[in-house]
């Protein structure tokens, strides 16, 4: 009895510090790494332009003015128009959406993809590990730009499929991090001894595995977000990504409107600029969030005789990087 | 060390022939079929017999017996069948592309290291600065700005101001290599800054950790020079996984390519896979894959071997 007290009380500490280290997380990140910061405040700004397109828009999303093809930056259109008359700043606005809707599911569809394939096969091991991985591995081995365009050449183009064409192959490459949390975490004792306890293996990977290993997924998640906008864009770049005339970044720096760029240079940066800087915000605020979640990468100076933990963070940081 | 590599080859078996398998079926998959193209291509010359373009193709057998035949040709004899738009074999239409795409590549590695040594040692031995966050984000930038942005940018304003355009013709390096060199500065550079960023980073991580390495320390008691410490004892060491990682670049390089041959106007093996992909052309594309996964495995397998070169403390058994 008392010993179950001890436990609750225990239990509820823990919980309070959980919820205080959430609360203590947008306090650190604000206070120890200011690119950090400035990356958090882009994406907000990138969340917020996504959601509110249609309030903060000043024209329709394909409102054409056929006189005005082509015009200069002006009061009236605050970043020119396109060769079509559609004024450059709604499209960019709507353009955040695309990106937005592309890099949340996307990035989300990678996740699970990730987790689900990475949790299993490091857990379970043996022949359906070695089957799985090689499966990975043929994925792996092949640019995934190729990869996308033969899938959503197959899919057709469209904001659906080019996302979870997208989450899925992304999710698929990205799961080696996982797996290799997987397989260090089932070393642990706990672990054993949920299993002597008679915990089937899904109520073992949901309940002990997922939750020790959510911090490398957190990482890989915002880490692989620049990315699949990225991927989206190149696609669209290409002709195989969101068809016109719904507006996307990547679509825009291609396909008619290229000859137009020579007169109307303009048309050419806007888009790359704020893809650019939309990329370089999440980029920085995920690798912030990985230094302030990642315990092994706590502390600075004075860590000596921790080899084996150094060869693990460089194989991460290798993979992490691979993906 | 010979049992490892032998390992690791039969490894490679099964990977590439899943790799063959999934662009095999998918191709078929797509919608659009090489018998449409061709038969709206030849709509103006005549009718053509549908069934029997498929049968001269090899089309109208079911989808395994022409896995096998394929797979069956390639094994035996090494050949990668034939290209269903030229009649040519695939080999033939692949080969001379591949030095463009290697060419490229090498120019993309030298010139991503060259920016990415330099900025990721500067920003590691002066962490926390103005300098290193100037050089992060840098680093991070180059990560972010999309190649075909910066190629689409190196395309259209130089040609407003100075009229310059990137020529359209190839010139073989045999041929010209000056002018084939200078064909591929530009696109080489693009491609290098792109690639630099990852590489930055782990040069920038690899210093940290070795900075504070105890050799490191015995350097800086004998009272060298910084640059001594710097350069002698703490960059050769962190240089081997640098190396290592401008390889694990090299499926990103390939994709990137795609991008960056289809804007210079480059007889890569990107362009000829987007270009083989639209036309349908199955056959291309399979071999065309085969190719470049060939690459990527065997490039990863020299990484893991090169591991073992560059520090003696590595042993494969």
């Amino acid at each position: 009895m008392a010993n179950d007290v001890k436990d609750t009380i225990q239990g509820t500490e823990q919980e309070q510090k959980r919820h205080f280290e959430l609360v203590e997380l947008p306090r650190r990140l604000i206070k120890e790494k200011p690119l950090g910061t400035i990356g958090g405040v882009i994406v907000l700004a990138l969340f917020i332009t996504g959601i509110f397109a249609d309030f903060l828009a000043p024209y329709g999303m394909n409102e054409a003015f056929i006189a005005d093809r082509l015009e200069p930056p002006s009061a009236q259109y605050v970043l020119g128009t396109d060769q079509l008359g559609r004024d450059m700043a709604t499209r960019i606005i709507y353009g955040a959406r695309t990106s937005m809707i592309v890099g949340v599911f996307g990035s989300l569809i990678c996740l699970i993809t990730s987790t689900l394939i990475g949790m299993t096969s490091g857990f379970i091991g043996g022949k359906y590990d070695l089957i799985v991985q090689r499966i990975v591995d043929a994925v792996m081995c092949f640019p995934a730009l190729l990869i996308l365009l033969t899938i959503v050449a197959m899919l057709g183009p469209g904001l659906m499929q080019v996302t979870i064409t997208i989450g899925v192959v992304f999710g698929i490459s990205g799961s080696r991090v996982i797996r290799s949390a997987a397989i260090s975490t089932k070393e642990n004792t706990y672990v054993d001894a949920a299993r002597a306890i008679g915990c089937s293996t899904t109520r073992t990977l949901i309940r002990h595995i997922l939750p020790n290993i959510l911090p490398a997924i957190i990482i890989l998640t915002t880490t692989r977000m620049g990315g699949v906008i990225l991927a989206e864009a190149a696609l669209s770049f290409l002709g195989y990504g969101i068809p016109p005339p719904t507006p996307s970044w990547g679509g825009m720096l291609s396909g008619a409107g290229r000859q137009y760029m020579y007169t109307a240079p303009l048309l050419a940066i806007w888009p790359g600029l704020i893809l650019s800087l939309v990329v370089y915000g999440i980029n920085m605020l995920g690798d912030a969030l990985r230094d302030l979640l990642d315990p092994r990468l706590r502390g600075g100076i004075g860590r000596f005789g921790k080899a084996k933990r150094k060869s693990l963070r460089l194989k991460n940081s290798q993979e992490l990087d691979k993906c | 060390m010979r049992n490892y590599i032998i390992r690791r080859v039969l490894l490679m078996i099964p990977t590439l022939l899943l790799v063959t398998i999934i662009v095999f079926l998918s191709i078929r998959l797509m919608p659009g079929s090489v018998i449409d193209q061709l038969q709206d291509q030849l709509a103006g010359v005549g009718e053509i017999d549908r069934e029997e373009l498929m049968h001269l193709l090899g089309l109208d057998m079911p989808i395994h017996v022409q896995y096998g035949r394929w797979i069956g040709n390639l094994v035996l004899h090494g050949d990668l069948g034939t290209s269903l738009r030229t009649q040519r074999a695939v080999a033939e239409g692949i080969a001379p592309r591949v030095p463009v795409s290697l060419e490229l590549g090498l120019i993309g590695i030298i010139v991503g290291l060259l920016i990415a040594i330099p900025v990721g040692v500067y920003s590691a031995i002066r962490q926390d600065t103005l300098g290193d966050y100037m050089g992060r984000s840098i680093a991070i930038g180059f990560i972010s700005i999309p190649s075909f942005w910066i190629g689409t940018m190196v395309v259209v304003f130089p040609a407003i101001w100075w009229q310059w355009t990137p020529p359209v013709q190839y010139v073989p390096f045999a041929q010209n290599p000056i002018e084939n060199l200078g064909q591929f500065m530009i696109p080489g550079i693009v491609l290098g800054l792109v690639l630099s960023g990852t590489t930055m980073r782990m040069a920038r991580t690899m210093m940290l950790e070795v900075l504070r390495q105890d050799y490191v320390r015995t350097a800086w008691a004998k009272g060298l020079t910084e640059r001594t410490v710097v350069m002698r004892h703490a960059l050769r060491n962190a240089l081997i996984p640098v190396l290592t990682t401008m390889g694990l670049n090299v499926p990103i390089m390939i994709g990137g390519t795609v991008v960056i041959e289809t804007i210079f106007c480059l007889p890569g093996m990107g362009r000829y896979f987007l270009d083989a992909l639209n036309k349908r052309d199955y056959t291309t594309v399979c071999g065309l894959n085969l190719v470049i996964a060939c690459f990527v495995l065997v490039a990863n397998l020299l990484i893991d071997l090169s591991y073992a070169y560059l520090d003696p403390r590595i042993r494969y058994e």
